[in-house]
Formats: structure tokens, C-alpha cells, sequence
């Protein structure tokens, strides 16, 4: 069954109102802050902000790998609870097999974890 | 549709549905009911941030010991409103060499991300936006392209300050999203439905922090910590720890570009109190016993919108207050909270929820 959302309207136009309630929103303010808010004009104004200080070098800069490694750990283990939602809805219809069934799935990913610990991967160095 | 509360906006919302259709087209009663959610959701979504802004500062205040915002307005109740127009009527300073258009899509996506989350909460009974039978499903997946945006900001300022904001930032964000999801999990595999009315109606009798006793109580803890954390606030606020960079990602934004960052960030601690509320404590379902009617009777005299706001500001206050207690942490240790604190115990509490239901220890009959 298909569940309706407020006035019996499909529930997908209702996230699109939503969404462009939202861009509605920013829209709206920005027009509005362009026509009330004051301009002034002066060459430094567009400069990055370093506290007053003349930037050095690129602003695009290397940084720690680290970010990446936690971004990839979070991919593994996001993919893990999107597949284990479907199953904790029909956990009691599923019974015992079901229970079996991702329990083995479950150590896999629990043995990944590991793995990545051990590794040091969990590590900020 | 059982009679909870005294309020019953889905008899309304029907009525109004027939009243419409009756004296026009289908296609302009649809694109006029349309037009008043979005008006609806806008009104209550800026109303909100006015009241978090002053409802912080005020708790800020009474914990250093002052008095807080209270020039403006009685007992400084316009204070978030001057703000907003003084946010509106600042500059916004043109920036040489940042990326245009990723830099004016990102608040946007922030705001877009925020807006879409508020509207899948139950706010009361029947006054339910989106109610997709995945619904909280929908709810997680689309308030995590809110750290794409944080992202955006960041990366497309071409400032170093702002780039390692947003990076902080999207380690943190995604990072604690895992703990939210799974202590979310948790309380799906309890309740076996991911619809947010049915979620609300299943703890009728008992919220399901009384009904799921331990392995709730302890989702429910990770679930605060994780989505502080999500939200960017102290003690997790790293990506805009001032004393280091600034602003973090936002330092380039200027005006009321700034304020959709400001707006969104109140908005979130909103939403993660509202699911919370949700998930633990009952959404708009009021106090009830089972057994005990008079009671029950008396508390359906409180409409079920004030029941679902009241605990969310009451959820919000234990936020507030974790900001305003601890110091911010260093990203090793806040990282290493999430994988190797968090995160295991996450999975042993929901081999214990499976225990639980196997066994039948709970209360209520599901």
C-alpha cells in the first residue's frame, strides 16, 4: 500500500514542495538581501580572509590522507546499514533463518572492522 | 485513526481536502494545498530558528551566570528577530577567486537538506508532511546531503582556513552519521516499520525507551552524543573552532549567505531532537498508561503539537547543555570516540535488541 502525505497528495510531490520550499527560501533572501543590502567597492575586500595577513602559496593545499581513509572505512560501513535496514523490518517475520542469515553478514563487516583496527587504520598519526 | 489527543489533523486536513475539490479542479486544489505546505513549512521553519537562537543564548547566559539578550523586545524576545534583519541588510562582499557557482550552491543544499528532513517529522496527529512508508529511512539518507554542501562551502572559498573546516567537518559528519543510522536501526528492528506514523502509534502505551528498556536507553545515548555531533556543536564544533580557523567553512561568507549556515545549523539541532522524540520518547503521543483511561483522558487534553515540541525543546536543552559543559575535543579523539567507542557498541546493542525481540523481553505486544 501506498501511503499518502498531508491532503492526500503523493508523497513525492510533498518532497518536492519541500525541496523547493527550501530553494524557495535561500532565493527569496538572497533577492531580498541584493536590493536592501549597501555595496562598496575596494580591491582588498575580495581577497581570501587569513586575518588580515596576504595569502601565501595556493589555498588548495594538500592535507592529511587520514580524511580519505575515514571517508572509505564510512562507505563500507554505511553500505552495511542500508542493506541491514530491510531486514530489521521483517526481523520477527523472518524469524530464526533470517537472524542466521545476517549474522554472517554481520561478522563479515564486524571482521572488517577489525581488520582496519588492526591495520591502524583507525589511527589519526 | 484512533483519537489520542484532542486535536485530529487528519479529519481537518480531510475536510479541507472536500472543501477544496468541491469548488475547483483536482490540478488547483492539489497546486493550492501545495502552495500552503510550502508557506506552512517556511513560516515554521523561520519562526523555529528565531526561537532556538534566543532559546540558546538564553540557556548560554544562565550558565555563565547573566542575563542574556534582553534589550530588545520584552526580556530580549526580538533579539533573534533584529538579528535576521541586520544579517539582511549587511554586505556581500563579491570574492575574487572562489568558484561562483559551487559557492552560491552550497547554502542551498545546506538549507535544501534541512528543509526536506523537517518536513518527514510527525509534528502532530495527522499533521504529517511526507509520510513514506520508509520515512525515517528517507529522513537520514536526505539530511546527510547536508554534508555536501558543508563540503562545498569549504572547498570552493579557496581559503585554507575554510578548507580544512570543511574537511573536519565532512570526517566528523559522515563519521557520526554511522552511529545515527545504527541506533536508529536499533529502534526499527524494535518497532519493525520504518513509517513514521506507525513508528509514533506502536508507543501508544509505552515509549519505546520504556518498552525496549537497555538496549533503547542505550541507543538512545549514542544517539545524543552522534547527533551532536552531527550537528556541528560544541564539544564536537571542530570545524568552526574559532580559535583555529576562524569560521571553518563558512569564513568567506558574508550577510545573510552566512545566515543560511546559521539558520540551518539551529534547524538540525531541531530535526535531531524531533527524531530523537521519535524514536525514543513517543513522537506527538502524550503520556499515556495502559489501563489507567482517566488519565489517559486527561492527558489527550494537551494537543499532541505541543507534546511533540515540548520534548524536542526538552531534548534540545540536554544538547545545549552538553555544549555549554564540555570542551571541544581534539579530531583524534573525537574521531577515535566514533570508530572504536561508539561504533562497536552500536553493534553489540543491536545483537542484544535481537536477543531482546527473540526472547520476548519487552513490554507491549508487537
Amino acid at each position: 500500500m501506498i501511503s499518502l502525505g498531508i491532503f492526500g497528495i503523493d508523497n513525492a510531490v510533498m518532497a518536492i514542495t519541500a525541496l523547493l520550499t527550501g530553494a524557495g527560501l535561500v532565493a527569496l533572501a538572497m533577492w531580498l538581501a541584493g536590493l536592501i543590502s549597501p555595496r562598496s567597492f575596494n580591491p582588498q575586500k575580495g581577497e581570501a580572509y587569513e586575518c588580515g595577513i596576504p595569502t601565501r602559496g595556493v589555498s588548495m593545499t594538500r592535507f592529511h590522507v587520514g580524511y580519505y581513509l575515514f571517508a572509505i572505512l564510512f562507505l563500507m560501513f554505511d553500505v552495511e546499514t542500508v542493506f541491514l535496514f530491510p531486514w530489521a523490518v521483517c526481523l520477527r517475520s523472518l524469524g530464526g533463518a533470517g537472524v542466521a542469515c545476517v549474522a554472517v553478514f554481520f561478522a563479515i563487516l564486524v571482521l572488517g572492522l577489525v581488520y582496519a583496527w588492526r591495520k591502524g587504520a583507525l589511527e589519526w598519526k | 485513526m484512533d483519537n489520542y489527543t484532542i486535536d485530529n489533523f487528519h479529519s481537518f486536513t480531510e475536510w479541507f481536502d472536500h472543501l477544496l475539490n468541491g469548488c475547483m479542479p483536482g490540478w488547483l486544489a492539489t497546486t493550492i494545498e501545495c502552495l500552503l505546505v510550502g508557506v506552512g513549512l517556511l513560516l515554521v521553519y523561520a519562526l523555529l530558528a528565531l526561537f532556538y537562537i534566543l532559546y540558546e543564548r538564553k540557556i548560554c547566559a544562565y550558565f555563565q551566570c547573566r542575563l542574556g539578550p534582553n534589550r530588545v523586545g520584552p526580556w530580549g524576545l526580538l533579539q533573534s528577530m533584529a538579528d535576521a534583519v541586520k544579517m539582511l541588510i549587511k554586505e556581500l562582499i563579491e570574492l575574487k577567486h572562489i568558484d561562483k557557482f559551487l559557492f552560491a550552491l552550497a547554502p542551498y543544499l545546506v538549507i535544501i537538506a534541512s528543509m526536506i528532513g523537517f518536513a518527514v517529522l510527525p509534528w502532530g496527529n495527522g499533521l504529517q508532511i511526507i509520510d513514506f512508508n520508509i520515512g525515517i529511512f528517507f529522513l537520514i539518507a536526505c539530511s546527510s546531503i547536508g554534508v555536501l554542501g558543508i563540503l562545498l562551502a569549504g572547498w570552493s572559498s579557496n581559503n585554507k582556513f575554510t578548507l580544512i573546516g570543511a574537511l573536519r567537518s565532512g570526517a566528523q559528519m559522515v563519521s557520526y552519521e554511522l552511529s545515527v543510522g545504527l541506533s536508529i536501526l536499533t529502534m526499527v528492528a524494535f518497532a519493525g516499520t520504518m513509517d513514521v506514523v506507525k513508528i509514533v502509534e506502536a508507543q501508544a502505551d509505552h515509549w519505546f525507551i520504556f518498552s525496549a528498556h537497555i538496549p533503547a536507553i542505550i541507543a538512545f545515548v549514542i544517539y545524543m552524543i552522534a547527533g551532536t555531533a552531527e550537528t556541528n556543536r560544541g564539544p564536537f564544533d571542530l570545524p568552526e573552532a574559532e580559535s583555529e580557523l576562524t569560521a571553518g567553512y563558512h569564513t568567506e561568507y558574508s550577510g545573510i549567505h552566512f545566515g543560511f549556515f546559521y539558520l540551518a545549523e539551529y534547524l538540525n539541532l531541531f530535526i535531531v531532537s524531533g527524531v530523537a522524540t521519535l524514536m525514543f520518547f513517543g513522537g506527538w503521543m502524550p503520556f499515556r498508561v495502559a489501563g489507567w483511561d482517566g488519565f489517559n483522558e486527561i492527558m489527550g487534553y494537551i494537543p499532541s503539537v505541543v507534546w511533540f515540541l515540548m520534548k524536542s525543546f526538552a531534548l534540545s536543552f540536554v544538547i545545549i547543555w552538553f555544549k555549554w559543559t564540555y570542551p571541544r575535543l581534539r579530531i583524534d579523539q573525537l574521531l577515535s570516540l566514533e570508530w572504536k567507542y561508539l561504533l562497536p557498541i552500536n553493534l553489540v546493542n543491536l545483537v542484544l535488541m535481537v536477543i531482546i525481540i527473540w526472547q520476548g523481553w519487552y513490554f507491549g505486544n508487537f
